[in-house]
C-alpha cells in the first residue's frame, strides 16, 4: 500500500511539472494553434535566471523567491519577442512556425552555451526545501516536489480566475473561440496575442525556477522533457484549462506506474500507445470548444 | 485504389505532359551522368563514402517532400522508419559478421544472453532481412496512419505525434541494451552480404547503390507526383473538407503518401548503415527526425528534386562547419530552419520556377 501510495505520489509530482509546462503551451497553442518548439529553451531561461540571481544574492531562498518574478517577466518577454519577429509573419502557416520555433530553440540552446558554457550548473536549494516530509513512516516525500506540486496548482488557480473574471481573460477566450468575430467586434487581436504570449511564456519561466530544484540546469535541459508537455496540451484539447490539468496528472501517474511495473524504456512505448488509443476515441483531445467549423 | 479512377483530368492535357515527361527524362539523365560519371571520378574515397552518406538523407528528403510538400503532413517522425530500416539491415550483418553459432560480439559483451532473442532470429535471412528493412517501416506506418488519419487527426496534432512515436523509439532502444546495443547501437559492421566494407572498392560499389537507390526513389516520387493520385493528395492537402464533399476519403490519400514516405526512410536507414558502418538511437531521435525537415524545407518541399538537393547540401554545411565552427554551425542551422521558412517557404526550388515564369508566362505548379 505504501508503495502504491509513494508510487502515486512520484506520478503526481511528474504531472506537476508536466502542468507547469503544459499551462503554458496550452495557452500559446490554444491562441494560435501554434506550438512553440522554443518553450523548454524559456524554461531554460527562466532555470539560468535562478542560477544568475544566486551569484548576485547569495540566500537561496530569498533568490529562489524573487526568481519567480524575475523568470516570468524574462521568459515572458523572450516569448513576445519570438511572436513579434516570426509567429506572427506565418499566421497563415500555423506548421511552418513549428519548423522556424525549432530555429529559435537551436539558436537560443548555443546562446546559453555560449554564455554559461556547455556543462549542467548547479544551483542551492533553499534549505527548507531539501528535506523530506515523512507522512508515516514508509511514505517519504521531498519537500521541493510538494512545493513544485504548490506553485503547480497556484498557476492553475490563478490562470483560471484571470481568465474568467478579468478583462483580458475575457479578450484571450473571445479570440480563442472566434478569433474572427472578436476581431470584427473591435478586439486588437495582435495585442490578445502578444500579452497571451507573454504569459505562456512567462510560465515556462516559473517552470524553469520550479525544475532548478529537482535537476540539472543545462542549455537542453528544455527538450528532453518538452516531448511530453506537447503530448499533455494534444490529449487534453484546446481553449480549456482543465483538460491540461486532468491530462498532466493522469499521464504522470500512468507514467510513473508503468515504469515502476516494467522499466522506463517499455514504459515511453506503452505510454505512446495508451495516447493513440486515447486518441481513437477523442481524436480533438479531452475537453474541445464547441464550434461549428468542419476541422 | 479504385477512387482514383473517377478522378477529373485536371489541367495536364496529354499535349502539356508530353514536353514535360522529356524535360524529366533529360534531368534524370543528367543526373545519373553526375551521380555514376562525374562524382566518382572527381571525389577520392574518404569524400565519396561522405557522399553516400548525404545521398541516403536525400532519399529520406525525398520521402519527407512527398508527404509534408505534397500531402501537407509534416512527419518530425522519420527517424523511426529511418531507424527501422537501419536496425533491420545492421541486424543482418551483425549477424552475418558473427562466427557461425555465436551472438554477435556486443552481445557477447553484456553477457546476459545464452541464445539469440527469436525475434533476431528471422533477420539471418538475407531475403527477409532486405524485405523488412523496407517493408517493416511500412507496415508500422500502415497502421499509425489508420489510426491518426481515420480520426482525422492532422496538423500539428499529427507533427507532434510523429515526434513523440521518435522519441519513445530512441528511448525504448537505449533501454534494450542486452539485444540492441543500447546507446551505442549497432556498431562495428564489417561485412556488407560476403563483400568486407574495409576494402575500398567494396566502399565505392556501396555509394554505387546508394545513387541508384536515390535515382529509383525519385522515379517513383516523379511518377506518384504527375499522376492523378499526385494531383488529389496536392487537392487534400489545399482543401482536405472539399475533398471529401467531392466523395474521396482524404484519410486513404494521406495514408498511401506517409507509407511511401515511410518505405522510402527504411531504404535510406537501410543504406545508411553499410555506407557508414553503424545505426545507434542519437541518429533516429526527436533531433535528427526533425534534422532530415530542413533539407527538405531549404530545397523546396513541393517539389520533386528540391528536397533531395536541399538535404545534400545541409548535409555537406554540417560536415565543413561543425568540423572547424561548432558553435557557428548551430546558429547557422538555427537559421536554417528560420530564414528559408519564413521568406522563401517554396525553398530554392522556387527560385528557378521564378526564372522559367519569367521566360514563359505559363502555369508552373507549386
Amino acid at each position: 500500500m505504501t508503495l502504491v501510495l509513494s508510487q502515486l505520489f512520484t506520478g503526481i509530482s511528474i504531472g506537476a511539472v508536466l502542468l507547469l509546462i503544459a499551462l503554458g503551451l496550452s495557452l500559446t497553442f490554444g491562441q494560435m494553434n501554434v506550438i512553440n518548439m522554443a518553450h523548454g529553451e524559456l524554461i531554460a531561461a527562466g532555470a539560468y535566471t535562478v542560477y544568475v540571481l544566486q551569484k548576485v544574492i547569495s540566500g537561496a531562498g530569498v533568490s529562489l523567491l524573487i526568481a519567480l518574478p524575475v523568470a516570468f517577466v524574462i521568459a515572458g518577454l523572450m516569448g513576445v519577442l519570438i511572436e513579434v519577429l516570426l509567429i506572427r509573419r506565418l499566421y497563415a502557416r500555423p506548421l511552418d512556425t513549428l519548423l522556424v520555433t525549432w530555429g529559435v530553440s537551436l539558436i537560443l540552446q548555443q546562446v546559453f552555451r555560449d554564455v554559461f558554457g556547455a556543462p549542467n550548473v548547479q544551483t542551492k536549494a533553499p534549505s527548507l526545501l531539501t528535506g523530506s516530509i515523512h507522512v508515516t513512516d514508509d511514505l517519504v516525500i521531498s519537500s521541493s516536489r510538494v512545493f513544485i506540486l504548490v506553485l503547480a496548482l497556484a498557476a492553475v488557480v490563478a490562470l483560471t480566475v484571470g481568465l474568467r473574471t478579468t478583462p483580458l481573460g475575457r479578450r484571450i477566450r473571445a479570440v480563442v473561440q472566434n478569433r474572427d468575430l472578436a476581431a470584427v467586434s473591435g478586439l486588437a487581436t495582435g495585442r490578445v496575442d502578444r500579452l497571451t504570449f507573454f504569459i505562456g511564456s512567462g510560465l515556462a519561466g516559473i517552470a524553469g525556477v520550479a525544475l532548478t530544484l529537482i535537476g540539472p540546469i543545462g542549455p537542453t535541459m528544455g527538450t528532453n522533457i518538452i516531448v511530453n508537455a506537447f503530448l499533455v496540451v494534444v490529449v487534453g484539447g484546446i481553449g480549456q484549462l482543465k483538460g491540461t490539468v486532468i491530462v498532466a496528472f493522469t499521464l504522470g501517474i500512468v507514467q510513473s506506474m508503468v515504469e515502476y511495473t516494467t522499466t522506463v524504456s517499455v514504459a515511453s512505448v506503452i505510454v505512446f500507445v495508451v495516447i493513440v488509443a486515447f486518441l481513437q476515441w477523442r481524436p480533438q483531445g479531452l475537453f474541445t470548444l464547441r464550434t461549428r467549423s468542419l476541422a | 485504389m479504385t477512387m482514383i479512377q473517377d478522378a477529373p483530368i485536371t489541367s495536364n492535357s496529354s499535349a502539356a505532359k508530353a514536353p514535360r515527361r522529356f524535360q524529366a527524362l533529360i534531368g534524370f539523365g543528367l543526373a545519373a551522368v553526375v551521380l555514376f560519371g562525374v562524382a566518382p571520378v572527381v571525389l577520392g574515397d574518404f569524400r565519396l563514402s561522405l557522399l553516400a552518406k548525404y545521398l541516403c538523407m536525400a532519399i529520406v528528403a525525398v520521402g519527407i517532400g512527398l508527404a509534408w510538400g505534397r500531402g501537407g503532413m509534416l512527419t518530425l517522425g522519420q527517424g523511426v522508419f529511418f531507424g527501422l530500416g537501419g536496425y533491420a539491415m545492421a541486424m543482418h550483418l551483425k549477424l552475418a559478421d558473427a562466427e557461425p553459432g555465436q551472438l554477435p560480439d556486443f552481445m557477447q559483451l553484456y553477457g546476459q544472453l545464452d541464445a539469440l532473442p527469436w525475434w533476431w532470429k528471422p533477420f539471418a535471412n538475407p531475403a527477409f532481412a532486405l524485405a523488412a528493412t523496407v517493408l517493416l517501416p511500412m507496415l508500422v506506418a500502415l497502421l499509425l496512419g489508420l489510426l491518426i488519419f481515420r480520426r482525422r487527426v492532422r496538423g500539428a496534432y499529427f507533427a507532434i505525434l510523429s515526434q513523440a512515436l521518435c522519441a519513445a523509439l530512441a528511448i525504448f532502444l537505449i533501454g534494450q541494451q542486452g539485444t540492441t546495443g543500447g546507446t551505442n547501437g549497432l556498431t562495428d559492421i564489417q561485412g556488407f552480404f560476403g563483400y568486407d566494407l574495409n576494402d575500398p572498392l567494396n566502399r565505392r560499389t556501396v555509394y554505387f547503390v546508394v545513387a541508384a537507390a536515390l535515382l529509383a526513389v525519385l522515379g517513383v516520387a516523379w511518377q506518384l507526383m504527375r499522376s492523378r493520385y499526385g494531383e488529389l493528395l496536392v487537392a487534400v492537402r489545399d482543401g482536405e473538407e472539399r475533398v471529401r464533399f467531392l466523395g474521396y476519403d482524404p484519410a486513404n490519400v494521406k495514408l498511401v503518401a506517409y507509407v511511401v514516405a515511410a518505405g522510402m526512410a527504411g531504404l535510406a536507414g537501410a543504406l545508411f548503415v553499410p555506407a557508414v558502418g553503424i545505426i545507434s538511437p542519437a541518429l533516429i531521435g526527436v533531433v535528427p527526425s526533425i534534422e532530415f525537415v530542413i533539407g527538405v524545407a531549404v530545397g523546396g518541399r513541393a517539389s520533386l528534386v528540391g528536397p533531395a538537393l536541399g538535404a545534400i547540401a545541409v548535409a555537406w554545411a554540417r560536415t565543413a562547419l561543425s568540423e572547424r565552427l561548432p558553435s557557428a554551425w548551430t546558429y547557422f542551422e538555427g537559421l536554417l530552419f528560420i530564414l528559408p521558412v519564413v521568406f522563401l517557404p517554396g525553398g530554392l526550388a522556387s527560385l528557378a520556377g521564378f526564372l522559367r515564369r519569367r521566360r514563359a508566362p505559363e502555369e508552373v505548379p507549386a
